[in-house]
């Protein structure tokens, strides 16, 4: 096939961000949302005929488009494989959901909020087309720009500090990838992955180069020590900014260690193995705990996303099928969940412009449908079989099992936490005493809340039950990740 | 002789119409407009000059002067900046009552100056070359006289450049003394590093020319006179004197210095990182643009002399592409400046620039661009000019200064990133008068076009600057 239909995924949104831009209405911004909204369900419905075209029988890149770049040196080389496509699919069906949130929720610059998002779709999606190292990084950090503007243009009281700090944070982390970026180059001649995969860095190099990549996705999955941005960007965000950042934008990292770290320095991806280990135990255990004791929900649900991410970084190194499985398995369920939940919030603080949980208490008297809707979610997030959270968490621990048993145990007990917090904060929300006055005069969710909700809920039972298209999606792909990291271990 | 002297065509060409346009100054009463559009004519003629004449290397008066593809793709920079510069600050001349039929001729002058620099090969003419451009652009910072900083811009420039001209030509001398040549490639053959008398003349030279490039620690006029200096000169001084100043470091380094290259390595090692430090600590409290926009340049000198450090081709080539690419966001950004004009004063506090989104949204998204590119984010120019430069930085495994090049970049997205908050996210008091400075929009819309496309084909510098050290 020559149509290089990866490009026209990738910059389908922005050509019609060029649209929003030249449209000239001063008094409302409908045609504005329809257009945004046309080409998010364009974009999405190509992703989705990607998906059914692509063979999944085997771990090759597929679509493949190459075109030379920089003479020479770089070229721009686009391709999927059974991994990277279920991120895409995720981001293209994301984005039209926050498209419709930002219709209720923002209410200033209503076309620049629609421009920035459809330009950061367009560089999230280019992140997981990538299959050259220096245009994985452009697209990597070019997402900085738009986010930074979403939480500091739309967010809330303290969006400066937030927004600077998101920036400063994410960008510290990722110059050391660049320099990592360019020593390969200068090692192996190339960018191109698919041809390091072949040539394979000496193993002397491999240490730093790693913890060079290491600092950039530790920063951005994010891992505790690191993770102290997420909480603050995630309560400043407007809620389409929060549903980004921890359903796309989180995934980028795990996605990395997946793509990058481990076939590119598998000799080091195994030595480094225990410092994994113990971060994403501490930080599924002290996030969970952390959480505990939040009284701002998105600040609870942001902590809980770090220690969900915490699951993810582990399974991935336990670089076992049923580990690595997971984990991607973790990242497309939490995409789906923590979403879910910061749209609810989101609901809740149009109505009410309170994230404060003791502002709210017995929503189900008054609201049910939205009840509901919420306590899906939490159980969801706790990972209660039957919802896609349960399927990730099980795998990665099973995964676990086989490498560290106290490991296992430990992130066992993450779990237990998980219901702790999430339940204690469905039960002061959703049920207990109504306090406030004005939760007596709450409207129930509107039809475009019941939409993405409802949309997001179908999706997060339905993989929940049948797990089956996105495990034999990826399945391929990872055993041949798993068989390339073997073979590169015992040589 | 005579047969060659079409080598020096731009230069001839140049110095006649300086004559000319001179004359008329003196002779026509207001005659500034007539100059004015008589320097733009000029420019596009000498750059058409320069198109046309052959790339391939020839020498003449003695192997004095070069005609390369180095010099012409310098002196077509120059001219290039130095049109964008002056056309787009007309209205801001004529607003301040700067409109002396001499200023464009002065700048012209040094231009004039600035074509000798970079197509000498030998002592004597680089020192008159860059004494020429001294004198001018002395003459430039102080041009408001009765303007009190303007004055003591110019008299400050004028003191310590004078001294690091002194350096630069005590430098000389020695250099002279050692090797028993003035000209460049009869000094590259004679030096070496036994010779330690022409290493102190290296640090000499070094030195003059760092402070004309305004590099760490030679850069402490950079700030007051970009402050002090009418906007409309202060962009010219950031643009067009730097790259003929880049230009004049990598022809030393390149030619009568390539045999010594290990004892100045360090000593641009040094200035790079500290013009790197300096340029993103110091820039973070500024409150005048045009003080911050002193200081982000010093800082961008410093990651071209990273370029210049690796001592090879290719680093040489990345510095080129880098100043480039600076030029193209400096005329940006300061193209801006001209637009920023309330109640005929123009303003240039970054506290003024509050909330403009809302009111000048196109500027507001014009300068985000040209911030952003500046601080070196992907996928906007800048962050290609950095991406080459540490390239080449890496190929000589000199990972301390790509770590610390980069850790600065870190450091400089700080202040950009205040100034964009300021746009972006505050509050706005100040509308500003609708300008009809038609170029300068040009050259902001322009600036921020190159920097938005430059992705689709990030190569087309480096295959230009590829040609440059063929010869």
């Amino acid at each position: 096939m020559n149509f290089p239909i990866l490009s026209t995924l990738i910059f389908l949104p922005l050509i019609s961000s060029l649209f929003i831009l030249l449209s000239k209405e001063k008094t409302s911004n409908n045609s504005s949302i329809y257009i945004s909204l046309f080409s998010s369900i364009a974009t999405f419905f190509l992703s989705l005929f990607l998906w059914y075209s692509l063979d999944i029988s085997t771990s090759e890149f597929q679509f493949v488009e190459e075109k030379s770049w920089i003479n020479n040196f770089i070229k721009f080389k686009l391709g999927v494989d059974g991994i990277s496509i279920l991120f895409i699919v995720l981001t293209t069906f994301i984005t039209p959901i926050c498209i419709i949130s930002c219709v209720n929720s923002v209410k200033v610059r209503v076309k620049e909020f629609l421009i920035a998002i459809l330009i950061l779709e367009t560089f999230m999606i280019g992140v997981f087309c990538s299959l050259d190292l220096v245009i994985f990084y452009l697209f990597f950090e070019a997402g900085l720009i738009p986010m930074f503007l979403i939480i500091g243009v739309w967010g809330g009281p303290r969006r400066v500090y937030s927004a600077f700090k998101f920036f400063l944070f994410t960008l510290l982390g990722s110059v050391l990838m660049l320099v990592a970026i360019i020593m390969i180059y200068w090692l192996t001649g190339t960018t191109d992955i698919t041809q390091i995969y072949e040539i394979k860095i000496p193993r002397e190099y491999q240490n730093i180069l790693w913890l060079a990549f290491f600092s950039s996705f530790a920063v951005k999955m994010p891992m505790w020590p690191v993770h102290t941005w997420l909480p603050d960007a995630h309560v400043e965000a407007p809620t389409a900014g929060s549903v980004i950042l921890a359903a796309i934008l989180l995934k980028m990292a795990g996605y990395g260690f997946l793509r990058f770290s481990i076939p590119l320095f598998p000799v080091a991806s195994e030595y480094f193995t225990p410092l994994i280990f113990t971060l994403s135990i501490i930080a599924i255990i002290y996030t969970s705990l952390v959480a505990l004791m939040q009284d701002d929900m998105k600040k609870l649900i942001a902590y809980s996303s770090v220690a969900h991410m915490g699951y993810v970084t582990l399974g991935i190194f336990t670089l076992t099928k049923q580990g690595i499985e997971g984990s991607i398995y973790q990242m497309i369920s939490h995409g789906l969940i923590s979403a879910a939940l910061f749209l609810c919030v989101g609901v809740i603080y149009d109505r009410l412009h309170s994230r404060m949980i003791s502002t709210y208490g017995g929503l189900v008297n008054y609201i049910p449908k939205y009840s509901f809707l919420f306590l899906i979610f939490a159980l969801a997030a706790l990972g209660l079989p039957g919802t896609s959270g349960f399927l990730g968490e099980f795998l990665v621990l099973t995964g676990t099992f086989q490498k560290s048993y106290l490991a296992a145990m430990l992130a066992t007990f993450g779990v237990v936490l998980g219901a702790a917090y999430m339940l204690w904060l469905t039960k002061r929300v959703i049920f207990g005493v109504t306090n406030n006055s004005e939760i007596k005069n709450l409207n129930d969710i509107n039809k475009s809340e019941i939409l993405m909700l409802v949309s997001l809920a179908f999706l997060i039972i339905f993989f929940g039950f049948y797990p089956l298209p996105l495990m034999e999606t990826f399945s391929v792909s990872v055993n041949s990740l798993i068989n390339n990291y073997e073979t590169a271990i015992s040589n | 002789m005579i047969n060659n002297l079409n080598i020096m065509l731009p230069e001839i060409f140049l110095s006649l119409s300086i004559f000319s346009i001179l004359m008329i100054g003196v002779f026509i009463k207001k005659s500034f407009n007539i100059i004015f559009n008589l320097t733009s004519l000029i420019i596009i003629v000498t750059i058409t000059i320069i198109f046309t004449s052959p790339n391939n290397e020839e020498k003449i008066f003695l192997d004095s002067f070069t005609r390369d593809a180095f010099s012409n793709y310098f002196k077509i920079l120059i001219l290039l900046s130095s049109l964008f510069v002056l056309n787009s600050s007309k209205n801001f001349i004529m607003d301040n009552r700067l409109d002396k039929f001499e200023y464009p001729i002065i700048i012209l002058l040094s231009i004039l100056g600035m074509f000798f620099m970079v197509s000498s090969n030998d002592l004597i003419l680089f020192y008159l070359g860059l004494e020429l451009q001294s004198l001018s652009l002395y003459i430039l910072a102080s041009i408001d006289r009765d303007n009190l900083r303007s004055t003591e811009s110019g008299i400050k420039y004028f003191v310590l450049s004078a001294l690091s001209s002194g350096l630069l030509l005590y430098g000389c001398s020695l250099l002279y003394g050692f090797t028993g040549s003035t000209n460049f490639d009869f000094i590259a053959s004679e030096l070496n590093k036994e010779n330690t008398g022409a290493v102190f003349a290296m640090v000499f030279i070094l030195v003059g020319l760092a402070f004309k490039v305004s590099a760490v620690p030679f850069h402490m006029w950079t700030p007051d006179v970009y402050e002090g200096a009418p906007t409309s000169i202060t962009s010219f001084f950031a643009v067009v004197p730097k790259v003929a100043g880049l230009a004049l470091l990598i022809k030393f380094m390149s030619i009568p210095f390539s045999n010594i290259l290990l004892e100045w390595q360090t000593i641009i090692i040094f200035i790079s990182i500290a013009s790197m430090i300096l340029g993103a600590v110091a820039a973070m409290i500024q409150k005048n643009f045009k003080r911050l926009l002193a200081y982000s340049s010093i800082g961008h000198i410093g990651y071209a002399l990273a370029g210049v450090a690796t001592g090879a081709i290719s680093g040489y080539e990345s510095a080129i592409v880098y100043i480039s690419i600076y030029v193209i966001m400096n005329i940006g950004a300061f193209s801006c400046l001209y637009l920023l004009k309330k109640d005929g004063i123009y303003k240039e506090n970054i506290s003024d620039l509050s909330g403009i989104s809302k009111k000048h949204p196109l500027l507001a998204i014009s300068l985000l661009i040209i911030l952003f590119s500046l601080a070196g984010i992907p996928p906007l120019g800048g962050f290609f000019a950095k991406f080459y430069v540490f390239v080449a930085v890496l190929e000589q495994q000199m990972y301390a200064l790509a770590i610390i090049g980069l850790l600065t970049t870190v450091m400089s997205a700080f202040y950009y990133l205040k100034i964009i908050k300021t746009i972006y996210f505050d509050d706005s008091f100040i509308t500003f008068d609708s300008t009809k400075n038609r170029i300068a929009q040009i050259s902001i819309f322009a600036s921020c076009t190159i920097l938005i496309s430059f992705f689709l084909y990030p190569s087309i510098l480096n295959n230009l600057v590829d040609t440059l050290f063929i010869g």
